[in-house]
């Protein structure tokens, strides 16, 4: 059983244009599918707008998804009271893109990553100091600056202090939506091994949302493509990477800018107007889904 | 990205010893400290750095557009053997826009949400006394047109907010283009936009750049851009220039252990395999080490390098690094390999 599996989800947002004009329907996720396996990492790639994040958000239930199911070690997360949702969450943690907007400016960083124990009411006082310092050290932070301020830290400082907060409750699911964008260059590669190796340690299973392919193609196990809200492609790392089918696909592999001075540069170029959304998700290879021709 | 057999072509900015600083309650900031550089006439020279490495303060010194309290005080900056920093301010407003012309990272924030973008276009024109009304519009059209804005003459009438961002930063290009600058200074013009859009924002620009026979300052820190478009590169950290050399060699053999950090912290290289991170993080300008700036986060560091900061040795011309391990190669006679010391 697949830790978690998303059917046929969609979330649509309606919007009143103004006297005796109807309605605009926006279809921000539509008709998506996906099985994201224990220890795996399944990576939502596209570009902005495209749904990545609703779909993210609508999983949590940060967002009320409009149709579709989510289902967590086989239970599904829609049909979940308010309280069991909140229990539910325990094992299913965010790390969002920015550090510098998503951690609270007042409070020190040991009360950051404390408090989803408190709310939880996880442990005593003083096991809730030990884990928090024992997380600290998880994150390679330096225990000694508990008490400091997020603005005593820098970017990748403080994308640890996120991730820390993050795994305070031994979460199965960490879905980490452009853990690295925000940083500077040579501070991304060390968050990113960071990833990698609490993955191994903790046996985590990662929904990456990234519109970064490089990064992508780096860490994850599978990838799904998404386009105005649909999943276009979904498949194994490799065969993503190596035999793109749908032309939505190869367009945005081949203009990932190549840090390679003697790269033949073989840009495709797509035609908006030519993608069929509708036509249906079909199995190419067995794992390669693709709505192409 | 030619082999260096023909003699370079001429200059045509030449920025010598350039220094810009800022005054703080935490004592004087250098975030551009002896910086020099040459952009020759049709190529395109890449600054690259990260966030606070000074290279967008290179171009705002460069055009004096830097505000209190900042002020550049040295250096020389030569636009065709005319030093800018000699000129009087109304004489430097000749030059902005129509000699040297600026493309700014966020394309909403650049234009005026309050006038058509024709209006903006014919604006450049007009200030420059290029042309004057109906003629200043239909050179606006043609300007949209060139940088390949569907419907120029309908979207002429359209405000920035209708405009999606890649079509905002095409606007942006033709303001830069209006006044045939000999020089375009692009300071992350295509940061803010999505892989796709990006690419095509790339491809316009090199394609400008053989149709107005354009010098190119392209400023980012994304060496896959880079690659892509820069005939030479300066790569920046804390306020200088480390590395500068031409494009290939700089990726195929990089000299400063900064570059090769950087280089090796891409992803995707070699997907599975752990990256070769660089450690710490990018030094505030006010807690600079008295040796070389990168010495901290360096896995090559030894001795001198925390007495003070290395000068800039030349490799050829062109060509130079500002660190030690170039003049111990230099001195022993042998070339150290990257991880030799790590």
């Amino acid at each position: 059983m697949p830790l978690v599996e998303v059917r046929r989800l969609a979330k649509l947002f309606r919007r009143k244009r103004g006297l005796g004009l109807p309605t605009e329907v926006l279809r921000a996720v539509d008709e998506v599918s996906f099985a994201i396996d224990e220890g795996e990492t399944f990576a939502l790639v596209g570009e902005s707008g495209c749904g990545k994040t609703t779909t993210a958000r609508c999983m949590l239930r940060l967002l009320e998804p409009t149709s579709g199911d989510v289902l967590f070690r086989g239970e599904n997360l829609l049909s979940f009271s308010r309280e069991r949702m909140r229990r539910a969450r325990r094992d299913m943690q965010i790390v969002f893109q920015d550090p510098y907007s998503s951690l609270n400016p007042r409070m020190r960083a040991r009360q950051i990553v404390e408090e989803p124990l408190i709310i939880h009411r996880v442990g005593t006082r003083a096991e809730r100091q030990d884990r928090v310092a024992a997380l600290f050290t998880l994150v390679g932070l330096d225990p000694q600056h508990l008490e400091r301020l997020p603005h005593e830290f820098s970017g990748g400082q403080r994308q640890r202090i996120g991730l820390a907060r993050a795994l305070a409750l031994n979460p199965s699911l960490v879905i980490a939506d452009e853990p690295v964008s925000a940083l500077d260059v040579s501070v991304q590669a060390q968050v990113i091994n960071l990833l990698v190796d609490l993955q191994r340690q903790l046996k985590l299973t990662y929904l990456l949302i990234a519109h970064d392919l490089r990064l992508v193609e780096h860490v994850s196990d599978r990838v799904a493509v998404m386009y105005r809200g649909r999943i276009v492609e979904m498949a194994p790392k490799a065969t993503i990477f190596s035999s793109p089918h749908h032309p939505y696909t190869r367009a945005l592999l081949s203009a990932i800018p190549q840090p390679d001075p003697h790269a033949t540069p073989g840009r495709i170029e797509f035609d908006p107007a030519a993608i069929d959304l509708d036509r249906p998700l079909a199995e190419v290879t067995p794992g390669h889904w693709t709505r192409g021709e | 990205m030619s082999p260096a057999v023909s003699t370079p072509s001429p200059a045509l900015l030449e920025v010598q010893h350039l220094t810009t600083a800022f005054d703080t309650p935490q004592g004087r900031l250098l975030p551009v400290d002896d910086v020099s550089f040459v952009v020759r006439r049709g190529e395109t020279l890449g600054l690259v750095g990260e966030s606070g490495s000074g290279k967008t303060v290179t171009a705002l010194s460069i055009m004096r557009l830097v505000r209190p309290p900042g002020r550049t005080t040295g250096g020389r900056v030569l636009l065709d053997g005319r030093d800018l920093l000699a000129l009087s301010e109304r004489e430097m407003r000749g030059v902005r826009g129509a000699e040297i012309s600026l493309v700014f990272q966020e394309p909403m924030t650049a234009l005026n949400p309050v006038f058509s973008i024709g209006d903006q276009v014919a604006e450049s024109l007009v200030v420059h006394h290029r042309a004057s009304g109906p003629e200043a519009h239909r050179r606006a059209v043609e300007l949209l047109e060139s940088v390949r804005i569907p419907e120029p003459q309908r979207r002429a009438r359209d405000y920035p907010h209708q405009l999606s961002g890649g079509m905002r930063q095409r606007v942006l290009i033709a303001i830069a283009l209006a006044c045939r600058p000999s020089l375009v200074i692009a300071d992350e013009p295509t940061a803010s936009l999505d892989v796709t859009i990006q690419a095509q924002i790339l491809d316009l620009l090199r394609e400008m750049r053989e149709r107005f026979e354009l010098s190119l300052l392209l400023i980012t820190h994304d060496l896959g851009v880079i690659a892509g478009m820069a005939d030479r590169v300066a790569i920046m950290y804390a306020g200088r220039i480390v590395e500068m050399g031409p494009c290939a060699r700089l990726f195929d053999a990089p000299r400063h252990p900064y570059t090769r950090g950087l280089l090796a912290s891409i992803p995707g290289r070699a997907p599975g395999r752990r990256l070769r991170a660089i450690e710490g993080s990018v030094p505030h300008l006010a807690s600079l080490p008295k040796g070389c700036a990168f010495a901290p986060r360096c896995p090559d560091r030894f001795d001198p390098c925390e007495g003070r900061p290395p000068g800039p040795a030349s490799l050829g011309p062109d060509e130079s690094v500002r660190c030690y391990l170039h003049e111990r190669a230099d001195a022993s006679g042998t070339r150290r390999e990257s991880n030799a010391a790590g």
